[in-house]
């Protein structure tokens, strides 16, 4: 679904990924976990389409097309989602004229027929249920005003009411309570399927403990300098990331 | 007055013809009051860009087209005109006037509580001057501003709105302004008074449009005396064609514990002047002036406010955006004069500005002048562009970037849409906005 080779982005004079390769198939979880710092937000952003990021060398391919020459609306279009790390708040723009927009565009795009205002309506009131997320969000300014958890909660909600291929989720479980923490857990297990994949970002084990990943990465310094299973995240939460980046200097000392 | 140029020159042997023909009719206070405003414009002339309040708007272009009033034209189209522009179904009260004229035929008086006289000037002139004779021209200062005093030179017809003492009107009061062009140069000085008694309410809705892209000039003055207790909410949709000049002055003098709001849309015309002055005169008064400006091309648009806290207690608050695309300039002027005895005055003023191109220009100039030390007033202004990151997040999602940062256009508009409480205005607001970003057109009245 995704192929991501030898992918080096900069922002500004400032080299951020430095050579990143990344495999994930349809049915497949994959947790990016590393230090600040490290280039998670920045690989999320430059496949979502932010134009803040130049790519400078590398290719990105994603449903076998060249993700990397589309706008960022195209890709969302095919399939792609970003939760981001910092949801903006907007407003004067209700959430659900927002999301509706967003859902048609994306239904016209696969040649769907559009929802009107009124079974729109009635498939977010579902979905607030599902993920008991307050109805009074809908005629909310978009993120106004909300709390760090509730932005999260809004990212998860927009997710499942425009059902993406391949779901982006850059720590969206931080700073939640354990509560917040298994609604969102359970927004993105709804979402799992054998024709979706998702690249989950996260500092902590414990959403692990939820979404079980396929693959856990390290990304150092712009580069995933380790790859494994669940247990890799269990590891890095006892021993912290030292041990990582040390043996990862070792594999390659030219390396600046 | 030893070089009264040729541009002054034609206002003056046009008021000369006007005072000869029909206005002659006029009692002789009407005429003294005439020939003392046309004394003052020949005085003062129009303003130059070195007077401070005419600064950034240049008013050359106004002064250089021979502009000549225009008879009593009302062309056939004109009522389906009407219903274009969305007046054909509208609730309540409306007067029409084509060209600075009462079209009696497009009007409609029906359901006027009892004593509520809703007609035009000039007939007010002629049978109920009494009424009128104690305000007008008492507020609307002519001996400072020009185009007050050109407006007042030339008072014949507007609308006359007088709602006695402890009347409710539910409905709005529609007076609608259309200029029909058709070629000539045409200049129209409307000029309305409305006088709102003790506990009186009533809801005003100002319109103005033009039905034909030539080049035309509005002058027109509200003069608004609001009682005791009364309140009284004002609306003006300027919508004048894309070729045109439209300069106006809203007065407002407010009583003792009245209320008063004012929201002024400016979507159209090429060169735009908008004054809107309120004196709290009487204790424990409040105003809200809030404003909204969109403008494209070449179109010029500035807003001056003055608020005057006269007297003790009184609030006032004042919001104005603008919206500015393309060569667009726009200029915000806001003063708020705290004078001596007025303590504990609340005054709050906030401008701001989303520039969509890089050529739109904004001037904004918040000034207080505050002359008691019990008072509470802030104000601020911004200049902005549309946020990347917002831009980014709904193109995320799939929204095309285009709808993007209409939708973000609307979203700083819609603040001041939100506030506008006539349903079927607000609705066609946000028809209009919703079309201009689409189709990146100026907004103008054509219908
Ligand atoms: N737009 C930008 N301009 C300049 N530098 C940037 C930009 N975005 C990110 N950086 C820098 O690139 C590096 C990686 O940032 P990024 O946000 O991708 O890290 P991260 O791994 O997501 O960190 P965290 O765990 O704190 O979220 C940081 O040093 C950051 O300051
Ligand atoms: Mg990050």
């Amino acid at each position: 679904m995704l192929e991501i080779r030898n992918l080096h982005a900069k922002a500004g004079n400032n080299g951020i990924l430095r050579g990143v390769d990344l495999t994930v198939n349809a049915g497949e979880v994959h947790a990016v976990m590393g230090p600040n710092g490290s280039g998670k937000s920045t690989l999320a952003q430059v496949l979502a389409g932010r134009a803040d990021y130049e790519v400078t060398a590398g290719e990105v391919i994603y449903e076998g097309k060249d993700l990397l020459t589309m706008a960022p609306e195209d890709r969302a279009r095919e399939g792609i989602f970003l939760g981001f790390q910092y949801p903006v708040e907007i407003p004067g723009v209700s959430t659900t004229y927002f999301l509706k927009a967003a859902f048609n565009a994306i239904r016209k795009h696969r040649g769907l027929e559009e929802l009107d205002a009124v079974d729109f309506l009635a498939l977010i009131k579902e979905k607030t249920k599902i993920l008991a997320v307050d109805q009074s969000l809908l005629n909310r300014p978009i993120n106004e005003g909300f709390s760090g958890g509730e932005k999260k909660r809004n990212e998860i909600f927009q997710m499942a009411v425009l059902e993406p291929k391949l779901a982006l989720l850059d720590e969206t479980d931080s700073g939640l309570d354990i509560d917040a923490l298994k609604i969102v857990a359970n927004g993105v297990n709804a979402l799992r399927s054998p024709d979706r994949a998702m690249l989950v970002i996260t500092h902590y084990q414990r959403l692990l403990n939820y979404v079980v990943p396929d693959y856990v990465h390290v990304l150092v310094d712009g580069r995933i300098v380790k790859s494994g299973g669940q247990a890799l995240a269990l590891e890095l939460e006892a021993k912290g990331y030292d041990w990582v980046k040390a043996d990862a200097a070792m594999a390659q000392p030219t390396s600046a | 007055m030893a070089q009264v140029s040729e541009e002054l020159d034609r206002y003056l042997s046009d008021f000369e013809r006007f005072e000869k023909n029909g206005a002659s009719r006029a009692a002789s206070w009407v005429h003294e009051l005439r020939k003392a405003a046309i004394a003052r414009f020949a005085e003062l002339g129009f303003p130059t860009t070195r007077h401070e309040e005419w600064k950034y708007t240049a008013v050359a272009p106004i002064a250089k087209v021979p502009f000549t009033r225009v008879g009593d034209d009302r062309p056939m189209f004109l009522s389906w005109a009407l219903e274009r522009l969305g007046f054909g179904l509208s609730e309540g009260a409306r007067l029409v006037f084509v060209n600075g004229h009462y079209a009696r035929e497009y009007s409609s008086l029906r359901a006027l509580p009892g004593g509520v006289r809703a007609g035009n000037l000039a007939a007010a002139l002629a049978d109920d001057w009494e009424r009128v004779e104690p305000h007008l021209a008492r507020y609307a200062r002519y001996q400072d501003h020009a185009f007050v005093a050109l407006n007042t030179a030339f008072i014949e017809d507007g609308a006359f709105l007088y709602l006695p003492a402890g009347t409710v009107v539910g409905d709005p009061i529609h007076l609608v302004f259309i200029s029909t062009a058709r070629g000539t140069a045409s200049a129209s000085h409307p000029r309305n008074l409305i006088v709102a008694g003790h506990n009186s309410q009533a809801t005003i809705v100002e319109t103005y449009v033009g039905t034909d892209k030539a080049v035309y000039f509005t002058n027109a003055v509200t003069e608004v005396v609001v009682g005791e207790n009364a309140a009284i909410d004002h609306y003006k949709l300027q919508r004048e064609s894309e070729e045109a000049f439209h300069v106006a002055t809203l007065e407002v003098h407010q009583g003792r514990s009245s209320n008063f709001g004012s929201h002024s849309i400016a979507l159209g015309g090429a060169l735009v002047r908008n004054d809107v002055n309120v004196v709290l005169d009487g204790e424990g008064s409040e105003c809200t002036l809030n404003g909204l400006y969109m403008v494209t091309g070449q179109q010029h648009v500035d807003n001056h406010t003055r608020i005057d806290h006269a007297r003790p207690h009184c609030l006032s608050r004042q919001l104005y955006k603008g919206v500015l695309d393309g060569k667009a300039r726009g200029v915000f002027n806001g003063k708020i004069v705290v004078h001596p005895p007025a303590q504990k005055t609340d005054a709050r003023q906030t401008n701001k500005n989303l520039l969509l191109s890089g050529d739109a220009l904004i001037d904004t100039k918040p000034q207080l002048e505050i002359n008691n030390n019990d008072v509470k007033c802030t104000h601020g202004s911004t200049i902005g562009r549309l946020d990347e990151d917002s831009i980014f997040y709904l193109r995320s999602r799939g929204i095309g970037e285009e709808m993007a940062r209409s939708l973000l256009t609307y979203a700083f508009a819609s603040e001041i849409i939100n506030r506008i409480k006539v349903e079927p205005l607000r609705a066609t607001l946000e028809n209009l906005l919703v079309t201009r970003f689409q189709q990146g057109l100026p907004m103008e009245a054509t219908p």
